[in-house]
C-alpha cells in the first residue's frame, strides 16, 4: 500500500534580504512510495534532495503541490483530525498535526548532529524513547545497543558529542533517528562522514533494526550504499523530478 | 487538545487613543503611538497552547513578547491597561477577567511563571525546598511529611541536590536557584509554564543544562510550557512551534524548526541570518 | 454590662476655669500670661487655682475615664470585632494615663464596657498583685466606682496581659486581653498592607512556610507565644503573647474574648463558641508545654501552667553573711489567685464553680464523669472532644 504520495511539490524561497529574490528549490515534483520502501534521493547539489526532505517533513512551507501521508491504523491521539481519516496532506496541515506525526510518526535527521551541550552521546539517543515513555533504564539499554552497533567505542557513550569528530557525531545522530522506530523515516545523509566499516554497519543496522513497514526515504551519496539499501532511486536535477528508477536500474549517473 | 486559546490580547501604558493600534506595529515601525505617547507593548496577539506543547516567544527588547507572556500568566501591571481574550480549558468566560480568588486559585495549581528576574520569583531567606513548599502550602497540603517528599522529588527532577534542601536561598547559584524556580512552578503539577527568558543570569554552561532538565521534565510531565526568549537557540531546544514579535505585534508564527529554516517575513529572515 | 448608652443625659464634660488675675490674661486652655507688675499677687491667684483643681480634678472627670464618644467608637469596634471574629478592627485610641504598652488599649475596652454593678478583675502574667494590675484596678475603680476581686469566678469582666485564667469562664463574663502586636502576619512580613491583603484574601501560604521551616530546624513547631490560630475558619487571628497552653481555651468557650491593643489601635474579638483551631501540620501537631511532672510547690497542681521560680535555698547565714548561696529552681502555678485556693482544697477542679457536669475547658479539666485531676501529659484535649 502507499505510504506517501507526493503530487506536484514545488518549494520557491523569498528571500527579502536579497532585495526580494526568488529562489526555486523544487519544481512540480511527483512521486509515492509504498509501505516499507527504501528510496534513495539522489541528484547534483544544490538540486534540491535536502529541500525534497525538508518539505516532507515541513521544516520547508511547501508553496504548491500535496504531500499525501497515508497514516495506518495506529493513529496518534494528540491530533484533533478523526480517526477513520487516514491520509492528511503534510503540505497543507495544521502545524498541531504535524507535531503530532512528528512525535508518533514520522523521524527526520539531518547529516549534522543538531546536539545539545552538555548531554552525554547515551542521552541524545536514548531521549526520544523516553519521551515515547519509555523507561529510562530500558530507553538507554537500547540506546547502548544501538551505539554499538553503529560502533561507536564505549568510552564516548557517556561523553558530549560537541568534542566528537564528525564521523562520531554521525553515528550519534543516525543512532537517534533511528532508536524510536518511526513508521516513516526521512534520512539526510546520514553516512556521509563514516568509515567504509561503519558505513557497512550503519547499512546493516538499517536493514536489520527497521521493521519490515518502516518507509525511508534517503538522501545518499554513496553508490555502494544506495545499492546495498536501496529500493529505488528518485533522481533529481535542478529542483526538479528527473525520474523514478528501480535500485537495479540506476547506475550512479543521473538519467536523463 | 486545545488548552489555552487567546485574541486580541492587548497591553497599553499610557492613556491610550483611538489612533493608537493603527499606529503602532511592524508596518508602523514602531510600539509607541506618535499621538499620545502611549506605548503599545503587546496587541492583535492571536494564538492557542495545546496540552502538553511548548510555544516560543522570540524578539527583541520591546517587542512586546515579555508583556503577551504575562498576561497569559495572568499577571496585573497596575501601570497597564490589559485586553483580550483567554479561553481556558475548563474555565467559563473570559480568563483575563476573573476575580482575585479565581486568578489566585488558577496561579497555585494550573498556571505557573518562571520570573525573568530571581528576585521576583523566590523569597530569598527562605529555604530552596521552602520556596518549593510554599506552592504546595498555598495549595492546602497540610501533611509535613507529604510536603517534604514532594520537594525532596522536585529537587531531585530538577537536579539540585537535595541536601541544599534546607539552606537559605541567598546562598543559592544563579544556577540552582532557576531550578529552585522551576521547581516550584512544577510543584502543584501545573498544565501550563510560562517561562521569562530562563537563561537570564546564568553562566553559559549552566544554560544548557538547566534548559536540558527543564525540556525532559517537560516532556515527562506533558506540562505545556510559552517560553519567551530573545535567544533563538533557547527557543530552537524548547519549542514545537515559535511566534516571532517586533513592535508589539506578532509577525510570523509556525513550527520551530521551519520558522528558523524558512522564514518568511522579512523581519524574522533578518533575525535567523543575524545569529552569530 | 452598661446602659450608658442609652443614657438621656448630656454627656458630662469637663470644665476647667483658672481664676484670673487682675491684669493677666488666662486662656481656657491653660496658657496663663503673667505680667511682671504683680507677680506677688499672680503667685497667689496660682496657687487658689491649683488648690481648686485638686479637689474638682477627679470629679472632672467622666465615668470610666473616658468620654461618652470614645466609649461608643469603642463599642462600634468591638461590636464589628464580634460580628467578625478574628478580623481586626481599627479605632481612634485615645492617650490614657499610662504609656503605650502597658495595656492602653486593654483599658479602654473595658472602662467602655463596665458599668457601676461590674465586678472587675486585673491580672497581669496571671498575678493580681502586680504592680501595673494594680495601677488598673485603681483607675476603675476610681473613675468607675465598680468593685473589684481577686476571684476569677466572681468577676465579671477581666482583664488580663498574657494569660488566660485556669477556671472555666461562663457566658455572662468577658476576657479582654492587652495585645501587643496585633497581626499574626507581621512576623512572615512587616509590610501592613500587604498582610491586610492577605487577610483579606485568606491568602496565609507564608505564614505555613513559616511553620515549615520551623519544622525543618527543630523538628516540631516551636512556637512558645502569639501561637498562629484560625478563627472560625477564615482569619488567621495572633491570640497575644498567651502561652500555648491557653490557646485550646479560646476553642468553643462559653464566654467572650476580647483583643484590644492602644498603640496598634486595633480591637478583635473571639465571640462564644467560635471555632478556633491553633495552626497545625497533620503530622506535627500543636501541643501545649509540658513540665516534666513538676508540680507546684505551693499547692502541688499538675495540671496548671507553671512557672520557674528561682529561690534561695535554706536560710541566709546573717551572722557569717555569707554570700554563696545556692540557688534552687522550685516551680509554682501561674494563675496565683487559683493557686491560692488550690492551697485550700487541693482537689478543686477548674470548673468547680459550675453546676453543670462534664464541662472540658482547658488543658486538664477535670470532668465530673472522672472525678479526679488527670495528670499533666504534655498532651491536650479540646472541647470538642478532638483528640490529638
Amino acid at each position: 500500500m502507499t505510504a506517501l504520495t507526493v503530487d506536484g511539490l514545488s518549494k520557491t524561497f523569498d528571500m527579502h534580504v536579497l532585495g526580494d529574490t526568488q529562489v526555486v528549490g523544487l519544481d512540480d515534483v511527483s512521486f509515492d512510495v509504498r509501505e516499507g520502501e527504501f528510496l534513495a534521493v539522489v541528484g547534483a547539489s544544490g538540486s534540491g534532495k535536502s529541500s525534497l526532505l525538508k518539505c516532507l517533513y515541513r521544516t520547508y512551507d511547501p508553496t504548491g503541490g500535496r504531500v499525501v501521508y497515508h497514516r495506518n491504523a495506529l493513529v496518534d491521539s494528540s491530533s484533533d483530525n478523526s480517526s477513520d481519516n487516514s491520509s492528511v496532506d503534510l503540505a497543507s496541515c495544521d502545524d498541531q498535526t504535524v507535531i503530532g506525526l512528528r512525535n508518533t510518526a514520522i523521524g527526520y535527521t539531518s547529516q549534522f548532529l543538531d546536539e545539545i551541550p552538555r548531554v552525554p552521546a547515551v542521552d541524545v539517543v536514548s531521549r526520544p524513547l523516553r519521551e515515547q515513555g519509555v523507561p529510562a533504564e530500558e530507553a538507554r539499554q537500547r540506546a547502548r545497543e544501538l551505539l554499538s552497533r553503529l560502533r561507536l567505542p564505549e568510552e564516548l557513550w557517556e561523553a558530549y558529542p560537541a568534542t566528537f569528530s564528525g564521523g562520531e557525531r554521525q553515528r550519534v545522530n543516525l543512532a537517534q533517528a533511528l532508536a524510536p522506530k518511526p513508521d516513516l523515516l526521512l534520512l539526510d545523509e546520514p553516512t556521509s562522514a563514516l568509515d567504509p566499516d561503519t558505513r557497512q554497519a550503519a547499512i546493516d543496522l538499517l536493514r536489520e533494526y527497521l521493521d519490515a513497514d518502516t518507509t525511508v526515504i534517503g538522501v545518499f551519496h554513496n553508490t555502494a550504499v544506495i545499492e546495498a539499501v536501496a529500493d529505488r532511486v528518485v533522481m533529481l536535477e535542478d529542483g526538479q523530478l528527473q525520474g523514478v528508477v528501480p535500485v537495479d536500474d540506476y547506475d550512479g549517473e543521473v538519467v536523463r | 487538545m486545545t488548552l489555552l486559546s487567546a485574541t486580541g490580547l492587548q497591553t497599553v501604558y499610557g492613556e491610550g487613543c483611538s489612533r493608537c493600534i493603527e499606529s503602532t506595529g511592524d508596518r508602523a515601525g514602531t510600539n509607541q503611538c506618535p499621538h499620545c505617547g502611549s506605548v503599545v507593548a503587546c496587541a492583535e496577539a492571536d494564538l492557542s497552547v495545546r496540552e502538553g506543547e511548548v510555544l516560543g516567544i522570540v524578539g527583541e527588547s520591546g517587542s512586546g513578547k515579555s508583556s503577551l507572556a504575562e498576561q497569559l500568566a495572568l499577571e496585573r501591571d497596575p501601570d497597564a491597561t490589559t485586553t483580550g481574550m483567554v479561553d481556558y480549558d475548563g474555565y467559563d468566560g473570559n480568563l483575563l477577567a476573573v476575580d482575585y480568588e479565581t486568578r489566585h486559585d488558577l496561579r497555585t495549581s494550573d498556571i505557573a511563571l518562571v520570573h525573568q528576574h530571581i528576585r521576583d520569583g523566590l523569597n530569598p531567606e527562605f529555604t530552596g525546598g521552602g520556596n518549593v513548599a510554599e506552592k504546595l502550602l498555598s495549595a492546602g497540603w497540610r501533611s509535613y511529611e507529604d510536603v517534604r517528599d514532594r520537594v525532596q522529588e522536585l529537587f531531585e527532577a530538577t537536579e539540585i541536590p537535595v541536601d541544599r534542601m534546607d539552606d537559605p536561598t541567598s546562598t543559592y547559584s544563579g544556577g540552582m536557584q532557576r531550578r529552585v524556580q522551576i521547581a516550584r512552578a512544577l510543584a502543584t503539577d501545573p498544565e501550563l509554564v510560562v517561562l521569562d527568558e530562563p537563561t537570564t543570569g546564568l553562566d553559559v554552561s549552566v544554560q544548557a543544562r538547566v534548559l536540558d532538565m527543564f525540556r525532559q521534565v517537560q516532556r515527562e510531565e506533558g506540562v505545556a510550557c510559552v517560553v519567551v526568549s530573545h535567544d533563538l537557540g533557547v527557543v530552537r531546544l524548547l519549542a514545537d512551534r515559535t511566534l516571532v514579535m517586533r513592535h508589539g505585534r506578532i509577525v510570523e508564527s509556525g513550527l520551530t524548526d521551519r520558522v528558523m529554516e524558512d522564514p518568511h517575513h522579512e523581519y524574522t529572515q533578518t533575525l535567523i541570518n543575524s545569529v552569530i | 454590662m452598661t446602659d450608658q448608652i442609652m443614657t438621656d443625659e448630656p454627656p458630662e464634660t469637663v470644665e476647667y476655669q483658672l481664676r484670673t488675675a487682675d491684669e493677666s490674661s488666662v486662656a481656657t486652655d491653660g496658657g496663663t500670661t503673667v505680667s511682671s507688675d504683680t507677680v506677688d499677687g499672680e503667685t497667689d491667684a496660682v496657687d487658689a487655682t491649683l488648690d481648686a483643681l485638686e479637689s474638682d480634678g477627679l470629679s472632672g472627670y467622666n465615668y470610666a475615664y473616658l468620654d461618652e464618644h470614645t466609649k461608643r467608637e469603642v463599642r462600634r469596634s468591638m461590636l464589628k470585632a464580634v460580628a467578625i471574629p478574628g478580623h481586626q478592627v481599627p479605632y481612634a485610641s485615645r492617650p490614657m494615663p499610662l504609656a503605650r504598652g502597658w495595656g492602653t488599649g486593654g483599658i479602654q475596652a473595658s472602662l467602655s464596657i463596665l458599668g457601676p454593678d461590674d465586678r472587675f478583675k486585673v491580672i497581669d502574667q496571671g498575678a493580681d498583685e502586680s504592680v501595673n494590675a494594680a495601677n488598673i484596678r485603681r483607675l476603675a475603680e476610681n473613675t468607675a466606682e465598680i468593685e473589684t476581686t481577686t476571684d476569677t469566678t466572681d468577676a465579671d469582666l477581666i482583664q488580663t496581659r498574657h494569660r488566660i485564667p485556669e477556671e472555666v469562664l461562663t457566658d455572662d463574663q468577658i476576657l479582654v486581653l492587652q495585645v501587643p502586636i496585633t497581626d499574626a502576619l507581621r512576623k512572615v512580613d512587616p509590610s501592613d498592607a500587604a498582610n491586610r491583603r492577605r487577610h483579606a484574601h485568606k491568602n496565609y501560604g507564608k505564614m505555613w512556610v513559616h511553620l515549615y521551616e520551623n519544622v525543618v530546624e527543630w523538628g516540631e513547631i516551636n512556637i512558645s507565644s502569639r501561637y498562629p490560630t484560625m478563627v472560625g475558619g477564615r482569619y488567621l487571628m495572633d491570640p497575644s503573647p498567651i502561652p500555648r497552653w491557653d490557646v485550646p481555651k479560646l476553642d468553643d468557650a462559653d464566654n467572650l474574648f476580647v483583643f484590644a491593643a492602644g498603640r496598634e489601635a486595633r480591637i478583635y474579638a473571639v465571640p462564644p463558641h467560635t471555632d478556633v483551631e491553633p495552626l497545625a501540620f497533620s503530622d506535627r501537631e500543636f501541643t501545649v508545654e509540658r513540665f516534666g511532672g513538676q508540680s507546684c510547690h505551693a499547692c502541688g497542681s499538675t495540671d496548671t501552667y507553671l512557672v520557674e521560680v528561682s529561690e534561695e535555698a535554706g536560710d541566709t547565714d546573717r551572722e557569717t553573711n555569707n554570700t554563696d548561696r545556692e540557688f534552687e529552681t522550685r516551680y509554682a502555678c501561674n494563675d496565683s489567685s487559683f493557686c491560692a485556693k488550690r492551697r485550700e482544697n487541693p482537689e478543686l477542679p477548674k470548673d468547680h464553680h459550675l453546676d453543670r457536669g462534664g464541662v472540658d475547658w482547658g488543658p486538664k479539666t477535670a470532668s465530673e464523669t472522672t472525678g479526679s485531676r488527670k495528670t499533666a501529659a504534655g498532651k491536650t484535649k479540646s472541647p470538642g472532644g478532638e483528640a490529638e
